[in-house]
């Protein structure tokens, strides 16, 4: 490869021959590649020779680049970038040179060099550094080193990047750059680098057939390291320790702990929110420091070394880049990044003899001398790259154009960027914190008839609160550091789990499950996010309340850490952390499998969606304002597909991911033999295959990629999925941004694809060769053969908002860019955020069932010359209108037949007496009088979706709409709608009916048992009541004073006044008159007190307050208090009230006690009732004759019987009350009332 | 009356072992000139009840039941017409009407063969003429009328509050004309919890949203609001989104702190309630 390299810069052969060559290898190779005409004899027979190792060239050339870099870019970039290569390969970056020295080591390139590196990174910089060194380094070392100004040796502590895994990868490659140089990048601390010769062999092309220690070395355990390298998929990850601990001289037993650690720390993040608290701190202290103390080094274009060589490099390599024919496109952006913003040589790089620009031979001077040489790399690099820079976002946008090395470099390109961020409109938005909110009940599904039995229905009901009550805690309490999701959370799943018996009620549970995801991680809240393209708004935002405020400021500030890099390894940000961390608990393998049926179903929805295809013939205007719903709408389908694409993954593999490494030799073929008769839990090939011919990778691929991401690291090797590995890269080769292929796909379109792409083939368990080995048997996509005409990759479906949403670490640039601008990590830059899809709702408007026929051809053909819109308009109405429809049906028809059912219920009953024989019976009977009239269902049906579906589709369509089209489309509504509610209804309305009788029965027959008087008319207040009566509760209170004053014990000053009482019975009337507060209960009570008040009367028992002597009631005013009673009884109580109890052998007691006994007000009273019809005669004789029963004092019995006697013998006169005073002697004495 | 969390400790602290007679609450009344009569009294009841949950355990053990009865045998035999039962509550320190139960049960299981039923007992309590001896029945009403936390006379006198505020809440929604949902409604629909009311078109109250409200006509207390959440609140949260609770007698200050989080505490229908505007475009 450095020969191909070396014969470049010899200007032997031409750039554009290069990367011809090299293309054709990748892509296929018939085509040899001195047939090509424009091919030079020469420099075709140069390459030739070498044509053997033409597919490692790219990664050759990769690892060069980073090598080289490595001075410059020796640490991490502040930012706790995962991807440690190429964060930590930036050299100047803040701290340059301490850092960097360590950086370098550490994980100059991400690529390569091995994920785990990668994921160290952060947490090395944070807690102690990785390397002993490291942390020396980093704080006082950084003075030391950039006092010294040699020590650094250039390319060989970069480790690169997976590029020089690239070579490696394939047995034979060249050096495996890591190993070799891992002593040089990873001295003892302190210990100033080997000089650059020193360096240099590292670096040196010689092809060493290591691949496999290599393999070995490379720590893929952790994702966060792009891979791209070499090591042969074959071997993949294997827990490097011994190789990694046996190239890193001190490290390496640290480097066991930090591993340790950062497994730790990954699994926190992961159930961590989206904004990891950790990262604040520790950017904190170090940075400012950093920033203070370092001065950039200016560049300068004069000062630029060797430029024709560079110009040759940067050519070919960005040949690579368009040609796609790197993997990551973003990391190799990044990279550059990293070059036009490195702050300083980590060394001064010993003079090298080369200075004059002319000489620059061979591989053997540096490729990058200075900080002139990298910033003028970079800039070169980036012109090429136009394009995709002007489809950044804004605020990238700006900071490029901002940027002053850029301006200084290359004028016209910062013009050029200058004028991209005036005309861009792509502001990628915050998204305001998906606060949790609750799936709200559905009646439809979630009511009783929708379970098996009372018991699952209660279950379900009280597991929707445990689960939301788990959600809670967990949003209190997982961002504290002690909390652990497991220890706080888990039994209590269990325990709800366990509940779960029936299996009807695990598919309730996944349904709420997996709509609190889709609600949680989706979209937050619909309401209140902010709409493509706009920045919140400062004014709305300071509007909010407080909370709301500084929630969302403190999200800003975490904010830029959440992206780990730019490859960082698939997480569960935020809330996503809850849903995992709750399948891990839950363990269970019944909720799982229901999981997974309800995810792949979903997402076979959702991926077949009819989304609405651009017509690019659409005036713009109005077109423009429906692309507005159109995007939004494929934004929220694609970003819930990706959500449960990447749930899907998580569980379907969960069972065969494991932190142990991957198999080898026959254990993997045994593994291999086996998991290859498994099916796969959703058949992604078919979808991906059908979404390429169908031209929908734009939506397919994104999510694909999500599932893929979590794959075992057998996976790769199935058959299955190889030929999707193999379809996806072929479709990553394909899409080349600067062909003009608009009708084919759309630029931000491809972008995304490239970027998901690129992302996944960094994801560890992706073979590292996977990318660099596929010899494309086939070139070209066969998609162009059957594409339709206008797929969804043709539409504008993706912009820079989905894009970012959808790849956050691209914002990774943004970040690079503004670290330059801020000189030091700071925090400034967050500036990812999630989507906020306003639109949740609606996606669900598909064609109901076709009609068929000429008609229904007709009618698409209509819809293909209209607006999108229209359709969705038209087959929304439908949609609503015929279920609006079934449930009018209901509410009125089958609302009509169970009133029916009820009357005819109670005729039966009282024909066949209270038993009314058997339920199943009398339902039986029912049913076959009253289903019948169900047909009328369909002719009623189609009435209401005659009558209301044309004023829907007038009220949604503009105004200008033409008279034809509209009628049309009301046509076409009302058709739709009434296939729809019809079909329904004539499979459906019979089961309707019978379920509503059936419950209409029962109904029925339970209210005929227990409480038949709670039926009883009731009367309300008057038309003129104004409520003012007093409260009931007030009332019952109040006697039930007088009472317990009655019964005692009392103080001797206690007491009643007779006004009191009056007032009382007063009050009583007006609060029985207004039944506005009463309820039968109290109503109840109230009756049973005014008998017990009365009782209490008749007796004299009642303390009257007032002067001494008169310490009872008056007889006169007893007399007017029961007939104020009595009126009560007579005229206000609406309930039955408890009269018999006045003849209780209690009540009547309570006379045994008074001396002398009066008789004549119970007489009185008997007579009152008897007169007023309360009482009959006859009843208050039994009463009577049962009080002889009871026991009682002589004289009392005799006394009693005279008493019944007398009443009995009474003729029914209207008067008869003069006499009864002489029934005793009135002895009127001193009656003490009873204490 | 929202108290703050010292107040309301203020007050309880003058609760501690008071007997739940109207004497006690007039003094409460008296120490507390400034509250309301209304929040005092559902203190004091939910302090008793606090207070008995505690203790109910002791009074139920068989040698406590034992000697209690024989205390009450004992004192009617010397004079029936004393407030045996009902002095023996208060010295012990338990509620008279629970203690009514307590004899009466162990009366009842004496003097019938089968143990009695539940719903016996509590048809005696509520009627205390069904009870065989004459005596006890005296004792009995005399223990529930004179009871203001416990026994049939309270549990209807707080039922009836409890509806009298639904009453009253459900008249001012209806003046302010917003549409809801009441309880039966919603009950009707196959709902498994149901709060008082669910507003048809949510509402905004002191910028927090309100899906539903829910009235309780007592004081808000740390004890019995935690318990509200777990069963009520939240399960409304859970299906119907952020909501209202109304303590119409007040409620700790400190407790109203699940605002952010969907669930808002007033202690009087609020009247500053923001409504969706329909926009005449």
């Amino acid at each position: 490869m450095a020969a191909v390299l070396e014969s470049l810069l010899r200007e032997e052969v031409s750039v554009a021959a290069v990367v011809r060559w090299i293309a054709r290898s990748t892509r296929g190779s018939e085509v040899t590649a001195l047939t090509r005409p424009q091919d030079n004899p020469g420099e075709a027979a140069a390459l030739s020779s070498l044509r053997p190792l033409r597919k490692e060239f790219v990664p050759f050339l990769l690892n060069f680049l980073r090598e080289q870099s490595s001075r410059v870019l020796p640490q991490g970039p502040p930012t706790p970038a995962k991807a440690p290569g190429a964060s930590a390969a930036l050299p100047g970056r803040p701290g340059g040179p301490s850092r960097g020295s360590r950086g370098a080591r550490s994980q100059l390139f991400p690529p390569t060099e091995a994920p785990s590196t990668a994921a160290e990174a952060p947490l090395a910089r944070r807690g102690g550094r990785r390397r002993g060194p490291g942390p020396a380094r980093e704080r006082g070392g950084r003075g030391l080193e950039e006092g010294v100004s040699g020590e650094n040796l250039p390319g060989a502590g970069g480790r690169r990047l997976r590029g020089s895994g690239s070579p490696s990868r394939p047995s034979l490659t060249l050096s495996d750059p890591p190993n070799l140089s891992n002593l040089e990048e990873f001295p003892p601390v302190g210990s100033v680098p080997p000089g650059p010769t020193g360096t240099k062999p590292s670096r040196r092309i010689n092809p060493t057939p290591v691949s496999e220690e290599r393999s070995l070395s490379k720590p893929k355990t952790c994702f966060t390291s792009p891979p791209i390298n070499c090591v042969p998929n074959s071997q993949p990850s294997a827990l490097d320790t011994s190789p990694w601990g046996l190239g890193l001289p001190p490290g390496c037993r640290s480097l066991q702990e930090e591993r340790e650690m950062l497994r730790k720390e990954r699994s926190k993040q992961l159930q961590q929110s989206p904004t990891p608290t950790c990262p604040t701190p520790e950017l904190g202290s170090p940075l400012p420091s950093r920033a203070g103390s370092l001065t950039d080094e200016p560049a300068d274009p004069a000062r630029v070394s060797s430029r024709q060589r560079l110009e040759l490099v940067a050519l070919v390599y960005s040949s690579c880049i368009a040609e796609n024919l790197v993997p990551n496109l973003f990391l190799e952006l990044f990279f550059v990044f990293q070059l036009l913003t490195a702050r300083r040589m980590v060394t001064a790089k010993n003079s090298d003899p080369e200075l004059s620009p002319g000489v620059l031979d061979s591989l053997e001077s540096p490729l990058f001398q200075s900080i002139h040489d990298c910033v003028f790399f970079a800039v070169q690099v980036l012109e090429c790259h136009f394009q995709v820079l002007s489809n950044l976002d804004k605020g990238t946008l700006k900071l490029l154009a901002e940027n002053e090395r850029l301006l200084c470099f290359s004028p016209a390109l910062q013009g050029r960027l200058r004028a991209a961020y005036e005309g861009s409109v792509a502001k990628v938005s915050l998204a305001m914190p998906p606060s949790a909110q609750a799936v709200s009940f559905q009646p439809e599904t979630d009511n009783r008839a929708n379970f098996s039995s009372d018991r699952a229905f209660h279950t379900f009901k009280k597991q929707r609160d445990v689960f939301y009550e788990v959600l809670r805690e967990w949003e209190d309490h997982h961002e504290e550091p002690g909390w652990d999701f497991e220890k706080g959370l888990g039994s209590r799943i269990r325990a709800m789990m366990g509940q779960l018996s029936a299996a009807c009620s695990h598919s309730h549970f996944v349904r709420l499950f997996q709509k609190q995801l889709l609600q949680m991680c989706q979209s937050p809240g619909g309401a209140g996010g902010t709409v493509l393209g706009e920045a919140p708004d400062v004014l709305s935002m300071l509007g909010a309340d407080k909370l709301g405020r500084l929630w969302r400021l403190q999200e800003r500030l975490m904010a830029p850490q959440s992206s780990g890099g730019p490859c960082p390894p698939p997480t569960f940000p935020g809330c996503q952390g809850f849903f995992r961390d709750f399948i891990l608990s839950a363990s269970s393998f019944q909720f799982n499998q229901h999981l997974m049926d309800s995810l792949s179903l979903k997402i076979r929805e959702l991926n077949g969606l009819a989304l609405p295809q651009h017509e690019p013939s659409d005036e713009d205007g109005e077109s423009d304002v429906d692309w507005q719903g159109e995007r939004r709408q494929f934004a929220v389908v694609l970003l819930s597909l990706r959500l449960l694409a990447k749930f899907l993954g998580f569980v379907a593999f969960l069972p065969y991911r494991g932190p142990e490494p991957p198999p080898t030799g026959e254990l993997q073929d045994s593994i291999l033999a086996l998991r290859s008769q498994v099916p796969p839990v959703l058949d992604v090939r078919t979808l991906l295959q059908r979404g390429l011919q169908a031209r929908r990778a734009v939506l397919t691929v994104p999510w694909l990629v999500e599932f893929l991401s979590f794959a075992d690291h057998v996976v790769p090797l199935l058959d299955y999925y190889r030929d999707i590995f193999i379809l996806l890269l072929r479709l990553h080769r394909s899409l080349v941004l600067s062909q003009e292929s608009e009708a084919k796909m759309c630029f931000l379109n491809k972008l995304l694809l490239l970027a998901v792409l690129g992302w996944l083939f960094q994801i560890p368990t992706v073979p590292e060769d996977l990318f660099f080995l596929e010899e494309g048997p086939s070139d070209a996509f066969e998609v162009d053969t059957v594409a339709p005409e206008h797929g969804l990759d043709a539409a504008p479906v993706v912009d820079q908002q989905l894009l970012y949403t959808c790849c956050p670490y691209i914002g990774e640039l943004r970040k690079l860019l503004a670290l330059w601008v801020s000189g030091s990590t700071g925090r400034s830059g967050g500036f990812m955020r999630k989507i906020t899809p306003t639109t949740t709702t609606g996606l669900g408007a598909q064609p109901s069932g076709t009609s068929q026929g000429l008609q229904a051809r007709l009618a698409h053909a209509f819809f293909h010359n209209q607006p999108p819109s229209l359709r969705r308009t038209v087959e929304f109405v439908a949609e609503r209108i015929g279920s609006n429809c079934v449930k009018h049906i209901k509410a009125t028809l089958v609302a009509d037949l169970v009133r029916q059912a009820e009357s005819l219920l109670q005729e039966q009953l009282v024909t066949q007496g209270e038993e009314g024989g058997d339920p199943a019976q009398l339902l039986e009977i029912l049913c076959s009088q009253l289903c019948p009239h169900g047909a009328q269902a369909l002719a009623l049906g189609r009435e209401f979706c005659q009558r209301k579906s044309p004023g829907a589709v007038r009220a949604l369509l503009p105004e200008e709409t033409p008279a034809a089209v509209l009628s049309s489309a009301e046509n076409i509504a009302v058709g739709l709608a009434t296939e729809k509610a019809c079909a329904w209804l004539s499979a459906n309305i019979t089961a309707l009916i019978r379920r509503e009788v059936k419950a209409a029965v029962s109904r029925t027959l339970r209210a005929q048992g227990p409480e038949p008087a709670a039926r009883g008319e009731r009367r309300g207040c008057s038309r003129a009541c104004e409520h003012h009566a007093p409260l009931p509760s007030h009332l019952i209170s109040e006697i039930k004073d007088v009472l317990s004053l009655a019964v005692g014990p009392r103080d001797p000053d206690e007491g009643v006044s007779p006004e009191h009482l009056e007032q009382l019975l007063g009050q009583l009337g007006q609060t029985l008159r207004c039944r506005q507060f009463l309820c039968p209960p109290a109503e109840q009570h109230l009756a049973k007190c005014s008998v017990d008040l009365a009782s209490l009367l008749v007796a004299d028992q009642i303390p009257i307050l007032g002067p001494p002597a008169q310490y009872r009631l008056e007889r006169g005013q007893a007399r007017r208090l029961l007939h104020m009673l009595l009126s009560l009884w007579k005229e206000d109580f609406q309930g039955p009230v408890p009269l018999q109890l006045l003849l209780s052998p209690r009540n009547v007691g309570l006379l045994a006690d008074t001396r002398p006994r009066e008789w004549d007000l119970l007489l009185f009273l008997l007579r009152e009732l008897v007169e007023k019809g309360l009482m009959g005669r006859m009843e208050i004789e039994a009463c009577l004759g049962s009080l002889h029963q009871a026991q009682w004092p002589g004289d009392f019995a005799e006394e009693l019987a005279t008493l019944s006697n007398l009443f009995l013998a009474e003729p029914h006169l209207p008067e008869p009350q003069l006499r009864t005073c002489e029934l005793v002697q009135p002895n009127r004495g001193t009656v003490l009332a009873q204490s | 009356m929202i108290l703050t969390k010292a107040q309301y400790e203020e007050i309880a602290q003058c609760l501690v072992s008071v007997p739940p007679t109207r004497q006690s609450l007039r003094k409460l009344k008296q120490r507390f000139p400034s509250q309301s009569q209304a929040t005092l009294l559902s203190i004091f009841s939910q302090e008793y009840q606090k207070h008995i949950k505690r203790t109910h355990g002791k009074h139920h053990t068989s040698e406590a039941i034992e000697s209690y009865y024989q205390r009450y045998l004992n004192g009617v035999v010397k004079n029936g017409a004393a407030p045996v039962l009902l002095d023996l509550a208060n010295e012990v320190d338990y509620a008279p009407s629970l203690m009514a139960r307590l004899i009466l049960e162990r009366f009842l299981q004496e003097h019938e063969e089968t143990a009695p039923s539940k719903s016996v007992i509590n048809s005696m309590l509520r009627d205390p003429s069904q009870i065989p001896d004459g005596v006890l029945a005296n004792q009995v009403y005399q223990c529930i009328v004179n009871d203001c936390c416990y026994g049939p006379l309270v549990d209807c006198i707080k039922h009836a509050i409890g509806h009298e505020h639904e009453v009253l809440l459900r008249d001012l929604l209806l003046e302010k004309n917003l549409s809801f949902l009441d309880e039966d409604q919603l009950r009707a629909k196959g709902y498994d919890k149901t709060p008082d009311f669910i507003l048809q078109v949510p509402v905004a109250v002191e910028g927090h949203i309100i899906h539903w409200i829910e009235s309780k006509a007592s004081f808000g207390d740390e004890c019995s609001h935690h318990a509200y959440l777990h069963d009520q609140f939240w399960s409304y949260w859970n299906r119907f989104g952020p909501g209202l609770v109304i303590y119409w007698y007040g409620f700790i200050q400190e407790l109203d702190c699940n605002r952010e989080r969907g669930i808002l505490l007033k202690a009087c229908f609020p009247t500053n309630i923001v409504t969706l505007c329909h926009s005449i475009a």
